[in-house]
């Protein structure tokens, strides 16, 4: 199989109908996917917005920007917007959606109607929560704890907690699809190690998402019962246990990191093979190390409370238990390196932004091990240290290798090449605006800079300016895709079948694909990266 | 669209069951891919209960005195009737779902109504506890008053057991309303020993319900009887 011809048809997804009805009532996953990117990228410019509004707050170390509760309405927001309605859905529901078909040579994922439903419920949910700032916003931080989120807080509590139960469902419905589909939607002769590495590191994730999620829908609800009712199950007057929120909260809440960053992983995979023209370096590990990392990611999250009075014994065991998941992310790591070695690396935009995942990523991870050694959480929990690490796996990691992967399947998505050099400026605009907006505050979380203050004395001022200077790059970074992207959609070159000459059966039907992706069902016959058959590449 | 017409013909050389979707090959594919996302689902079901049984079970031994307090309130006769109601249903309903699957279509109707109507008079009896409830004030809340040594705990054991069981009183609602449409789809004739997903669905949703009742009796009414069974 090296240059296959396809017949194109004048008929493809896109516009197969144009009525508005007939994208609000598809039951194609392609057009879902798209839905899901409309809403996503909505969320993402609320949450951004907020973040400007961190940064510019944090220019000077006086409050003189906002009160002390607003900006506390401010990074709860941002947090609730950035982690529930852009990091959990970008890559599986927007990337996910379209490909994973695609790439399992289906016609659909295996309950279209739910996948529809999906989108609606997550929309539901948006509007709930995004209702709930503009009537006030919500104050409590996005981790809701106890009592800040019962009775010391007069904000919107229960309409957002009722939106993020909402949205959950919609994970849920996602996870639990794709599981199916995977399981019993593959073409002849495509057996799990023929799989490419994205469907192995969703099916991960969708473990995540169908085990964790109903455990914060019901810490939720349990919530709201104790916000609206006065249960006591969270009140310590009354005996309850507000360090039980904590620990239910974090059982999803940790694991949800791994919904964030392993669809991602997954398509930093499929990139690196076809730009490397190579086979990914030891594929078993790769697709293994996804499984591990989401069995591993459920045994850690009272790593969240070191310093929250737990015993000291279950905090050695989740030190342990947190080091050991570095292991299979390492794994990766190295193994993507090692794919690139002696690989014939093609230039191209979407292994720019690979390239900035990996650095970005393994400065995240490599900080996760400062927060997972116990004394030295002391030191660094509830600082700018912990910000730091955090954005560095969710906007350097899931939010880069969400971008590599638009960048290498858009042409798929919309059968149009948009500007390789716009793509690259965007690419390293947003790598140096990162590094500078969070680098800094690495070191002023260890200098002992707390989070969630307003306020800080005068000598941290130079590291936060460059941190909002950073932002500024970074936000610029950010717009550039939208602009190349919508260029591209309206006026980009015909981008053909494939473009990036890959393996991978979503490359094998044409650009964009028929409303029932193939015109016949595809029979597999070799592994997922033969790059050794193909011609090397193109100028 | 001339290509997806083209594919459509040759797809259907063979007659279709008309319940079979158009995205899988087969009828039996279809089946499979059903059956395994409910078993899914069911497992989220469990870790959704899941997060209150944890919460249960780390109350319960920091206060067993007020947990078997608690406990004395419920109502242990209509608690074991409603059990021996909801065991009846679940037979009712394996017994629907075989006459699904051998083609008796009468047999199927009146099975389906029979755990309806066990399901039913499980959450009438519900509604009546939770009315004594409400009358002695035991509702959560404000409000709540209990004579006794632990009233507080005996609170977060209340709201425990307003929590669970109301949540599982939901997912028979819930039930309640999906087997109302296969009810209605079995007296329009849909199913055939070659398709009786729906039935085999709902069966498998409503066995989850019981099982999660099975737990919540002995959880929430058993704590301390023994030598207090009167």
């Amino acid at each position: 199989m090296t240059t296959t011809t396809v017949i194109e048809s004048p008929v493809n997804y896109l516009n197969v109908k144009h009525t508005v009805a007939s994208w609000l009532l598809t039951k194609d996953h392609k057009r879902i996917g798209l839905m899901y990117m409309a809403v996503v990228t909505l969320g993402f410019l609320v949450g951004a917005v907020f973040a400007a509004g961190i940064r510019l707050e944090l220019a000077t170390p006086q409050g003189d920007l906002v009160s002390s509760d607003t900006y506390n309405r401010m990074f709860t927001m941002h947090g609730v917007a950035m982690v529930f309605f852009v990091l959990i859905p970008a890559v599986p529901a927007i990337l996910g959606n379209f490909v994973l078909p695609l790439m399992l040579g289906a016609k659909d994922v295996a309950f279209p109607k739910i996948n529809l439903l999906s989108w609606y419920v997550f929309v539901v949910g948006m509007i709930l929560t995004f209702g709930a700032m503009l009537t006030g916003g919500v104050d409590t931080g996005w981790t809701f704890y106890p009592p800040y989120s019962t009775d010391q807080s007069d904000s919107n509590v229960f309409l957002t907690g009722l939106g993020v139960f909402v949205t959950g469902f919609s994970s849920i419905l996602t996870g639990l699809n794709f599981m199916v589909t995977i399981h019993r939607m593959r073409a002849p002769g495509l057996t799990w190690f023929r799989l490419p590495l994205f469907v192995w590191a969703v099916y991960a994730t969708s473990l995540v998402q169908i085990l964790g999620t109903p455990v914060i829908a019901i810490t939720v609800l349990m919530l709201a019962l104790e916000r609206v009712a006065g249960l006591g199950i969270f009140d310590p007057t009354l005996g309850g246990d507000p360090v039980l929120f904590q620990h239910l909260f974090w059982f999803y809440s940790h694991p949800a990191v791994y919904i964030m960053i392993l669809p991602p992983m997954g398509a930093i995979s499929e990139v690196i093979a076809c730009f490397s023209r190579k086979q990914v370096f030891g594929y078993s590990f790769v697709a293994f190390s996804s499984l591990a990392i989401a069995v591993f990611g459920f045994l850690v999250w009272a790593h969240h409370l070191f310093v929250a009075g737990i015993s000291p014994y279950s905090a050695m065991v989740f030190s342990i238990l947190t080091y050991a998941v570095a292991v299979p992310s390492a794994v990766k790591t190295f193994n993507w390196t090692a794919t690139m070695y002696k690989g014939a690396i093609w230039w191209k935009a979407p292994m720019i932004w690979v390239f900035g995942f990996l650095g970005l990523f393994l400065i995240g991870g490599l900080t996760g091990l400062f927060t997972a050694s116990l004394g030295v959480d002391i030191h660094i929990h509830d600082t700018y240290f912990v910000v730091a690490h955090f954005h560095y796996i969710m906007v350097g990691g899931a939010i880069m290798g969400y971008f590599a992967g638009l960048h290498f399947w858009w042409p798929k998505m919309t059968g149009r090449m948009y500007s390789d050099a716009a793509a690259k400026v965007a690419a390293v605009l947003v790598f140096v605006g990162f590094n500078l907006t969070f680098f800094p505050q690495f070191i002023l979380g260890y200098l002992g800079m707390p989070r969630r203050y307003h306020m800080y004395p005068p000598e941290f001022q130079v590291l936060n300016v460059m941190s909002t200077g950073g932002a500024m790059i970074l936000g610029v970074g950010y717009l550039l895709p939208m602009i190349y992207f919508t260029w591209s959609f309206f006026y980009g070159e015909k981008a053909g079948a494939n473009p990036w000459l890959a393996t991978g059966l979503e490359w094998t039907t044409q650009s964009p694909p028929l409303p029932e992706n193939f015109p016949d069902t595809p029979i597999v016959t070799e592994g997922a990266y033969d790059y050794a058959k193909r011609e090397t590449r193109v100028a | 669209m001339p290509n997806g017409l083209a594919a459509h013909a040759d797809d259907h050389v063979h007659a279709h069951h008309p319940a079979q979707q158009h995205h899988f090959e087969t009828l039996q594919q279809q089946a499979e891919a059903s059956t395994l996302g409910m078993w899914i689902f069911l497992v989220t079901e469990v870790m959704f209960f899941g997060g209150l049984f944890t919460a249960y079970m780390i109350y319960r031994l920091w206060y067993p005195e007020a947990w078997a307090e608690g406990s004395r309130e419920l109502d242990i006769q209509l608690g074991g009737f409603n059990t021996v109601v909801l065991i009846g249903s679940s037979l009712t309903m394996a017994m629907a779902v075989r006459a699904a699957q051998t083609g008796r279509r009468i047999a199927t109707v009146v099975q389906l109504i029979a755990t309806m109507v066990l399901g039913l008079t499980f959450l009438v009896v519900k509604f009546f506890e939770y009315k004594h409830k409400y009358e002695l004030n035991h509702i959560p809340g404000p409000n709540f008053t209990f004579e006794g040594p632990h009233a507080d705990q005996v609170q977060i054991f209340i709201s425990l057991y307003f929590a669970m069981t109301g949540l599982h009183a939901l997912h028979m609602v819930i039930g309640f309303g999906i087997m109302s449409v296969i009810l209605w789809m079995a007296w329009k004739n849909r199913f055939s020993p070659e398709w009786y997903t729906p039935v085999e669905l709902t069966g498998l949703y409503w066995h989850f319900v019981d099982i999660v009742w099975i737990f919540l009796f002995p959880l929430l009414y058993l704590v301390d009887r023994a030598g207090h069974f009167a």
